[in-house]
């Protein structure tokens, strides 16, 4: 391989980890706060046609990607709605939420099938971009990918650093003693779903404003499922999502670079890569836990359990 | 004036009726909604949904047709989510299931159809059981969430199908189309009815599976050992350990048998509806199935009647398509939309709310003073 291709292939990594990289920091916000959110992939398929249309309206590629996250909060403003005002099932309200969301993204995108964008363009970061080797894979992409390189410390911050971060974990954790505590654990939860939303909706608006300049159908395809599979592998730690959506980036990149030269290889058996690498993540990341005895504290306690009403 | 809220003491009755009518509405009216975005007539297209599926005789046929797959993977789904198992893979499993059918029918087509039937559902469920099998040993062995492994096994098998279809299986005479073969006649689920002499439409034998799988399904909750040890273990993993109860024995169960009847499924529509395998068996009954189990909370007979519904919903999509020109993920926004509903208006079934006037806090006090 010479090196302009490596350079190539390390790009296009980091262009295929940043949509992902939002959608993992949105659920790890979302589970922080302790709700289980299932449906990012629903949550991408619709904000990538917010933020596609709007951009397509407006012809503002900023204005489309705040309508990708804000369409993303939305929708999992539902999930919250649904988890707790009416205590429905986390698992089954995401699944639901994922089903409504894909289909949605379907059935207004249809007509719009084909037609391109302006979206975001790379452009070069002065001085950075010279560097060798980093300049090329790192600056010059678009704006939305240098977007993302603030996103893990700004999550990082936001849990670590702040009386809000505080709160959203002990919420994730102990909604009683967090409730004992003074806080509102109800209020912090639907903030943690419905920023994570936001940060989801941002993954979304990447893959039709960015990473496509073209709408089509089943854009997300799997990159959600694979955010919420990302969340445990990084142990619920920013700076690891970032390595586990470089991975993903990579093997994407790599499988579509595959695809383009023409191999021997049939294109099902390559599609399958980023799907089979999901589950041996998991493997990883769960045989790992066990073997540091880690597994039980690295999730938050109170996942996926809701707040029963006193009385 | 405060919301009080209270969990029931007894069930509610008729009353859970009206909270389902209720949660429907409310999703059929955020459907109307977003016709009317899409700039169709909204309630013309209601009716139109609603003529298309339940209006003539063989859209009800179409219906049933539709149904058998769907009551078979809501069933398999419905038992794993009895003990909390979150298999979402029935979608895999169908494909595993077509797969392994379609091998037999490929690879035997000199047997006599008493043979080659059976050995096809007999490798269709062995291969969704084990497809099914594969996240439950991973959950049980290392703590993997079966959600997300079993989802991710859906797209795996969907591409495993794909990829033999468009390769090692492709019927040469199929012009490029990415098909096998036809079945022999043998390995071919008969029409009801030229058998029994009536105008069924595309009603097959595979119907029978059903009442089986069902019947099945009630006994095995209902009258056995395990079924109540199942039953138990609802109550989650901690739970039926402390209470002794095999419960990895149990997730292996309902992970097998739940992917055994995806699979069936899968066997059924490539050898009664298709007649081949071709990518087109897979139209989202897995996904339709866990949004049955979970609206008929689990519950044999409701499943069997959501089944129904929704498989008529189905048809009536496909008549409003027709006619309106409306994209077929309008169905699936139906589906989400009424999932989100009910799961929402289950909430009153297990809930009370009343309305109380909150008492001026001064004469609260003076009332404690008194007392």
């Amino acid at each position: 391989m010479s090196p302009e291709l490596i350079i190539a292939l390390l790009a296009a990594a980091v262009q295929g980890a940043a949509p992902i990289l939002f959608a993992t920091l949105g659920e790890m916000l979302s589970e922080k706060a302790g709700v289980l959110n299932l449906g990012v992939e629903g949550v991408m398929a619709l904000s990538a046609f917010a933020a596609f249309i709007v951009c397509h309206l407006t012809g503002s590629a900023v204005l489309g990607l705040f309508a990708g996250g804000f369409a993303g909060a939305l929708l999992c403003g539902l999930h919250a709605l649904v988890c707790q005002v009416f205590l429905g099932n986390q698992v089954v309200s995401g699944l639901a939420l994922t089903i409504f969301g894909v289909g949605l993204s379907d059935f207004l995108g249809t007509p719009y099938v084909g037609v391109g964008t302006e979206g975001f363009r790379q452009f070069a970061v002065p001085l950075l971009s010279h560097l060798p080797m980093l300049g090329p894979v790192l600056f010059r992409q678009d704006a939305m990918v240098y977007l993302v390189y603030c996103a893990p410390v700004a999550v990082w911050f936001l849990l670590n650093r702040t009386s809000l971060g505080l709160g959203l974990r002990a919420t994730g954790e102990m909604p009683a003693a967090a409730a004992a505590a003074g806080l509102n654990p109800q209020r912090l939860r639907a903030f943690g779903v419905m920023a994570g939303g936001f940060l989801c909706g941002l993954g979304g608006a990447y893959l039709s404003l960015a990473h496509t300049h073209l709408w089509s159908t089943g854009l997300s395809g799997g990159r959600g499922w694979v955010a919420v599979a990302l969340v445990i592998f990084a142990f619920w730690r920013p700076g690891r999502a970032v390595i586990g959506a470089l991975l993903f980036g990579g093997v994407m990149a790599f499988q579509l670079r595959l695809q383009a030269e023409g191999t021997n290889v049939p294109s099902s058996l390559l599609l399958m890569l980023p799907y089979a690498l999901t589950v041996i993540v998991l493997v990883f990341s769960a045989a790992r836990a066990k073997y540091l005895k880690t597994g039980h504290s690295a999730a938050p306690a109170a996942l996926g359990v809701n707040i029963e009403p006193e009385g | 004036m405060i919301l009080k809220i209270r969990k029931r003491e007894e069930s509610l009755g008729w009353g859970v009726l009206v909270v389902y009518l209720g949660a429907l509405a409310l999703a059929l009216a955020v459907c109307a909604i977003l016709l009317a975005l899409a700039g169709k007539p909204a309630l013309e297209g209601l009716v139109i949904l609603f003529r298309g599926a339940f209006g003539q005789s063989y859209s009800l046929l179409d219906a049933l047709v539709k149904a058998i797959p769907i009551f078979l993977c809501a069933l398999g789904v419905a038992l794993s989510f009895r003990m909390q198992i979150w298999n979402i893979g029935a979608e895999g499993q169908f494909a595993l299931g077509a797969v392994g059918a379609t091998f037999v029918a490929l690879s035997f087509p000199g047997l006599p159809a008493l043979a080659l039937m059976p050995l096809m559902f007999l490798a269709a469920m062995l291969a969704g059981g084990a497809w099914g099998l594969i996240p439950a040993v991973l959950r049980l062995r290392l703590g993997v969430s079966e959600i997300i492994s079993s989802l991710m096994l859906n797209y795996i098998g969907i591409l495993v199908l794909e990829y033999l279809v468009f390769g090692a299986w492709k019927d040469p005479a199929s012009f490029g189309f990415p098909m096998t073969a036809e079945f022999v006649p043998a390995g071919q689920i008969a029409h009801m009815g030229p058998t029994l002499g009536l105008s069924l439409g595309k009603l097959h034998w595979g119907l029978l599976a059903c009442p089986l799988a069902g019947v099945a399904y009630s006994v095995f909750l209902s009258r056995t050992r395990l079924g109540f040890e199942l039953a138990a273990c609802g109550e989650g993993e901690r739970v039926a350990r402390y209470a002794q109860l095999p419960y990895g024995f149990l997730v292996l169960l309902v992970m097998g048998l739940g992917g055994g009847l995806a699979g069936l499924a899968g066997c059924i529509e490539s050898s009664a509806t298709l007649g081949r395998l071709q990518p087109t068996v897979m139209a989202g009954y897995g996904y339709t199935a866990i949004v049955v189990a979970w609206l008929a909370r689990l519950k044999p007979w409701p499943i069997a009647f959501t089944s129904f519904l929704l498989a008529a919903l189905r048809v009536g999509v496909e008549v409003l398509q027709l006619e309106l020109q409306i994209p077929a993920a309008f169905g699936q926004i139906m589906e989400g939309a009424i999932l989100l509903c009910v799961i929402a208006g289950q909430f009153f079934l297990s809930y009370s709310v009343t309305l109380k006037r909150s008492r001026p806090v001064a004469a609260a006090a003076s009332k404690g003073e008194r007392a």
